[in-house]
C-alpha cells in the first residue's frame, strides 16, 4: 500500500491523541478526539515491541492479533491492518472509540506496568478509519451457503457480531431488531460527541454487503415469538437483546415531568436525533439546571449531552470521586466541558411545582464509612445534612435492568433471579436452538464483551448445527502454541 | 414497506388510513397499539390499532391532527408509505362474557372504542355504546359503531345530533337503573372524558377501563417515559397498559405529563406549517 514511513527516533510515551478544545466542543456534537494522522499512527505503532507472547491479545474479548496489525501499521499498510482486525472483530472503528481498553488490551501490554502501554485502540480506530475513508473496505468472498437459517434478536454488538461470524460460515442470516435502526446501545445510547452514528451505520453495512438480512420494527415477543421463529424453521436463534429497562429510585416525586430516565434522554438525542429539534421532529427537555444522578459511563454521557444543550449540569453521586465506575477519560472529559461534580451526595426526594414538573431535589450529604459487600466504603448519611437543590431537570443513569418483554414470552427460558437470560460459556440457554450473550446474560457489561459472547455463541451454533467442532481459540495464529487464554474474556489473573 | 392503500379524512381533522402490514394484521387484537414514523426525521407516535384485516393484511389507524406528526401523517397519501411501523404493542383488552359492557367513546375514542366493541360483542355481550362529539359535524363511524351495539347513544355537547350534553349523563343514567348487570365499562377518548367517566361510574363501583395516551419513544419498556401513576405504584403505559383501571389513574400527573413538551410541539408545528405552505 506503501504511505511513505517516516523514520524518526523512537518515541517513548504514548502518543498523545488531538481533541477538539473543550470549550468548542461543549456546544457541538463533533466527535471530541479527532483521531491520529498516518504520521502519528506509524510513530505510534513502531513502539510496539512485537511480542513474541502477545499479552495484549489475551486482554481482548476477541482476541484480536494485535501484534500483527500493528505491524501492518508501523509499514504504512493502513488497509491492510484494517483486514487484520475485521478477522476477529467486525466493529474496528466503534471498539477503538468505545472499548475500556486501559482495563483490557492495554492493561496487558508489556509497557503498562511503565505507564506507556501501546496506544492498541487508537491504532484499531486509526486502521478502521482510514480504510473507510478512503474507499478501501473488501468485501470478502461469499462462502457456499450451507443451507441454513439463523435468526439474531436484536442488532447491538453481540448480534451484530453473530451475524458477521455465521453469515461467513455459510448460513443465511436474519436479524430482527426493534427500532428502526440498528446497533442497539451503539445507536441510542453512545453519543454522537463519542461515537458518530454514520461509522456505527457504515460498519453494519459492511454486514448487509455480506448478506446479513435485517428486518427492523420487529419487536421479538411482541411481532414475532422466539417459538414462531423457530416453528418457521430458523435452525437456531440468538438472543441479543441487551439489559434495556430503566432503573428508578423509587423517590417521591419520580414521575414529575422533567424526570427522565438515561435511556430516554439519550434515545431521544442519539436516536432520534433531538438534539437537532426542530429539523427532527422528537423534542427533548433541554432544561436551564440540569442533575444526573450517577456515577458510571451513562451518567457522564447524559451529563456531557446536556452541557451541550446548553444546561448548567450536575452529577449527583453518593460516593467520592474515586469509586466512580465511569472511565477516568470519561470523567475527566466532563470536567473539562463544564460539568459539575456533587459527590458524596444522596438524592432523597424530588420536588415539584403546581404543573408537575420539576423545581428542585433534595438531597443529604454523605461520609465514607466501613467497606461494603463490594469492597468499596460505604456512604452514610449525615444526619442534619438534608438540603434542597433547584433543578428543572433529573436524569436517572443508576442502571439498568433486564427487559421482560421478550423472555417472558419464551417459555423454556430459564432465567436468574435478576431476570437475566442462564447460559453456558457458549451462550447456549436451557431452550433448544436457543442462545444468547452480551447484556441480556451478564447485565450491562461492555460493547466488546457483547461481541465476545457473539463470537462464541456463533462457534457453538456452528458446531450445533453443522457438526463442526469449535476452536477453543478463536484466532489461533495470534497465539503462540504454548499461550492460552481464558475464554471467554480472555482475562489472565 | 408500510403502504398506504388509503386515506380519507373522515371528518374535519380526523383521518383515516388503511395500511398494508400483513404480519401485524395476523395478530393484532382489540385494546392493542402500534408505533408509527411518518419520515425519516419523524417521530414515534402511538396510535390505537383501530381496526385491522386479516385476510387483506391490512390494519386500520384513525387519528386527529394535533401537532407536527399527526398533520404530517393527513398529508400523507394513498400510494406513500410510512418511514416505520411497529407493533402490536401493548396488552390486548380482557375479552370475555361480562354480561353487559358499556363503551363510552370521547371524539376521535371512537376509533379505539370500536375493536373493543366488536370483540365483546363477538363473545357475548350485549354492548351499550355511548359516544359522544362536540357536535354534530364529528361523528364519525356512527353505522359501524351501531353494528356492533345492543343500544347506542349519540351524544353532542351543542345539541346538533343526538342527545345534547356530556357522555357522563347518560352512562349515570344507565348505571343507575341497571348498575348491577354492567360487567364492565370502557371509557376511551380525550383525558377530561375519560377522567369524569371514571368519576361518574366510582360510586357505583362498576370497573371502568381507560385507555392512557401517555407520551411514548420506544413502546417497549425500555425508556420509562410513558411512567404514569396508577394507584400508588408507577407503571409504564407502553407495556403495563394502555389500558387501566380508570378509578385508579393519578389524572393530574398524566395530564401535566402530557404538556412537558408543549413549547418545543408548539415550536416544530409552527415550522412545520410554514414549511408546507
Ligand atoms: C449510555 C451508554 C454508554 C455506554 N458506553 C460504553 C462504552 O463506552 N464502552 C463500552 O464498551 N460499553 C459501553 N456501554 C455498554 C455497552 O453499550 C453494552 O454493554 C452493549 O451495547 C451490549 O450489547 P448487546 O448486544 O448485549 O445489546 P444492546 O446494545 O443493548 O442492543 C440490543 C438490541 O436489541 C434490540 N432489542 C431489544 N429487545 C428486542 C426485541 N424484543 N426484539 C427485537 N430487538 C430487540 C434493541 O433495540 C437493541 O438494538 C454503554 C452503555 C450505555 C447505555
Ligand atoms: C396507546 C396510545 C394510543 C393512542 N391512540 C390514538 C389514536 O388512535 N388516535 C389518535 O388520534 N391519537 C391516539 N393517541 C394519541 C397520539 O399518540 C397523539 O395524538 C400524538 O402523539 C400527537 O403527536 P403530534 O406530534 O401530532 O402532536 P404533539 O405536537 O405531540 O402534541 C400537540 C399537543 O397535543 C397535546 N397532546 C400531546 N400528546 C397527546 C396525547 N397523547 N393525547 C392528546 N393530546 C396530546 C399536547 O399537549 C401537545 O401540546 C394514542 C396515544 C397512546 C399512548
Ligand atoms: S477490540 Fe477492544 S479490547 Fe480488543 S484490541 Fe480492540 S480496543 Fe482492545
Ligand atoms: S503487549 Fe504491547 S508491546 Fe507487546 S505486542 Fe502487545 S501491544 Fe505490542
Ligand atoms: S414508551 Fe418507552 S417505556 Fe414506554
Amino acid at each position: 500500500m506503501g504511505e511513505e514511513v517516516v523514520k524518526k527516533p523512537k518515541r517513548k510515551e504514548r502518543m498523545p491523541m488531538p481533541e477538539q478544545d473543550p470549550k468548542v466542543r461543549a456546544t457541538n456534537f463533533e466527535e471530541v478526539p479527532l483521531g491520529y494522522t498516518p504520521e502519528m499512527a506509524i510513530e505510534e505503532a513502531i513502539r510496539c515491541a512485537q511480542c513474541k507472547v502477545p499479552a495484549c491479545v489475551c486482554g481482548c474479548p476477541v482476541n484480536i492479533n494485535i501484534p500483527a496489525f500493528i505491524l501492518e501499521i508501523a509499514e504504512g499498510n493502513f488497509a491492510a491492518a484494517a483486514r487484520k482486525i475485521k478477522e476477529t472483530n467486525a466493529l474496528p472503528a466503534v471498539c477503538g472509540r468505545v472499548c475500556p481498553q486501559e482495563s483490557q488490551c492495554e492493561e496487558q501490554c508489556v509497557y503498562n506496568r511503565m505507564g506507556r502501554a501501546i496506544c492498541i485502540g487508537r491504532l484499531e480506530r486509526f486502521a478502521a478509519d482510514y480504510e473507510r475513508e478512503n474507499d478501501l473496505v473488501e468485501i470478502p468472498e461469499k462462502p457456499a451457503q450451507n443451507g441454513k437459517r439463523i435468526a439474531v434478536v436484536g442488532s447491538g454488538p453481540s448480534g451484530l457480531t453473530v451475524a458477521g461470524d455465521l453469515i461467513l460460515l455459510g448460513y443465511e442470516v436474519t436479524i430482527f431488531e426493534a427500532f428502526h435502526k440498528p446497533g442497539g446501545v451503539l445507536m441510542y445510547g453512545i453519543p454522537e460527541f463519542r461515537l458518530p452514528k454514520d461509522i456505527v451505520e457504515a460498519e453494519v453495512n459492511y454486514l448487509v454487503q455480506l448478506g446479513v438480512k435485517i428486518d427492523y420494527n420487529t419487536i421479538v415477543g411482541k411481532s414475532i415469538k422466539v417459538d414462531e421463529l423457530i416453528e418457521q424453521g430458523y435452525d437456531a436463534v440468538f438472543i441479543g437483546v441487551g439489559a434495556g429497562l430503566p432503573k428508578f429510585l423509587g423517590l417521591p416525586g419520580e414521575n414529575l415531568g422533567g424526570v427522565l430516565s438515561a435511556n430516554e434522554y439519550l434515545t431521544r438525542s442519539n436516536l432520534m436525533k433531538a438534539y437537532r429539534f426542530p429539523e427532527y421532529d422528537t423534542p427533548i427537555i433541554t432544561g436551564n439546571r440540569v442533575c444526573v444522578i450517577g456515577g458510571g459511563n451513562v451518567a457522564m454521557d447524559s451529563a456531557r449531552t446536556a452541557v451541550r444543550l446548553g444546561a448548567d449540569t450536575y452529577i449527583v453521586y453518593r460516593r467520592a470521586r474515586e469509586q466512580m465506575p465511569a472511565r477516568s477519560e470519561e470523567i475527566h472529559h466532563a470536567e473539562e466541558e463544564g460539568v459539575k461534580m456533587m459527590l458524596l451526595t444522596n438524592p432523597e426526594e424530588i420536588l415539584g411545582d403546581e404543573n408537575n414538573m420539576v423545581r428542585a431535589m433534595k438531597c443529604i450529604k454523605m461520609e465514607l464509612g466501613e467497606p461494603d459487600e463490594s469492597g468499596r466504603s460505604r456512604p452514610v448519611p449525615i444526619a442534619g445534612s438534608e438540603h434542597e437543590i433547584e433543578f428543572d431537570v433529573v436524569i436517572n443513569a443508576i442502571g439498568a435492568n433486564a427487559n421482560p418483554l421478550l423472555t417472558k414470552s419464551t417459555p423454556g427460558l430459564e432465567l436468574n433471579k435478576w431476570g437475566y437470560v442462564v447460559a453456558d460459556e457458549y451462550g447456549k440457554t436451557t431452550k433448544d436452538k436457543v442462545w444468547a450473550g452480551g447484556d441480556i446474560v451478564t447485565g450491562m457489561a461492555t460493547v466488546i464483551e457483547a461481541m465476545g459472547a457473539g463470537r462464541m455463541a456463533a462457534m457453538d451454533i456452528h458446531e450445533k448445527v453443522m457438526g463442526v467442532p469449535k476452536n477453543k481459540d478463536p484466532s489461533p495464529e495470534a497465539l503462540p502454541d504454548d499461550m492460552e487464554c481464558a475464554l471467554p474474556s480472555g482475562k489472565q489473573p | 414497506m408500510y403502504e398506504i392503500i388509503s386515506m380519507k379524512e373522515l371528518v374535519p381533522s380526523i383521518f383515516e388510513a388503511i395500511v398494508k402490514a400483513p404480519e401485524m394484521a395476523k395478530k393484532a387484537k382489540a385494546g392493542e397499539f402500534l408505533i408509527v414514523m411518518a419520515d425519516e426525521k419523524g417521530e414515534r407516535i402511538p396510535l390505537t390499532i383501530a381496526d385491522y384485516d386479516r385476510e387483506a393484511g391490512t390494519i386500520t389507524i384513525v387519528f386527529m391532527t394535533i401537532g407536527t406528526s399527526t398533520y404530517k401523517l393527513a398529508k400523507m397519501k394513498a400510494g406513500d408509505s410510512y418511514y416505520a411501523l411497529v407493533g402490536p404493542l401493548g396488552h390486548a383488552s380482557e375479552v370475555k362474557d361480562y354480561g353487559t359492557v358499556i363503551c363510552v367513546a370521547g371524539g376521535v375514542g371512537t376509533a379505539p372504542i370500536y375493536p373493543i366493541a366488536r370483540a365483546m360483542k363477538e363473545a357475548g355481550n350485549k354492548i351499550i355504546t355511548i359516544q359522544g362529539a362536540r357536535t354534530k359535524d364529528l361523528i364519525f363511524w356512527e353505522e359501524m359503531m351501531a353494528s356492533v351495539s345492543d343500544e347506542h347513544i349519540i351524544m353532542t355537547d351543542d345539541g346538533t345530533y343526538g342527545r345534547k350534553g356530556l357522555v357522563t349523563e347518560p352512562l349515570k343514567e344507565i348505571l343507575e337503573r341497571d348498575g348491577d348487570g354492567i360487567g364492565i365499562i370502557y371509557a376511551i377518548g380525550p383525558i377530561p372524558m375519560m377522567k369524569f367517566s371514571a368519576l361518574t361510574s366510582k360510586p357505583f363501583g362498576n370497573l371502568t377501563m381507560v385507555s392512557l395516551n401517555s407520551i411514548m419513544v420506544d413502546g417497549t419498556g425500555m425508556c420509562g417515559g410513558c411512567r404514569c401513576n396508577v394507584g400508588e405504584e408507577t407503571k409504564f403505559t407502553c407495556v403495563d397498559g394502555p389500558e387501566f383501571d380508570g378509578h385508579k389513574v393519578d389524572w393530574g400527573l398524566l395530564m401535566d405529563r402530557q404538556r412537558i413538551y408543549l413549547d418545543q410541539e408548539k415550536e416544530a408545528l409552527d415550522k412545520y406549517m410554514k414549511e408546507v405552505e
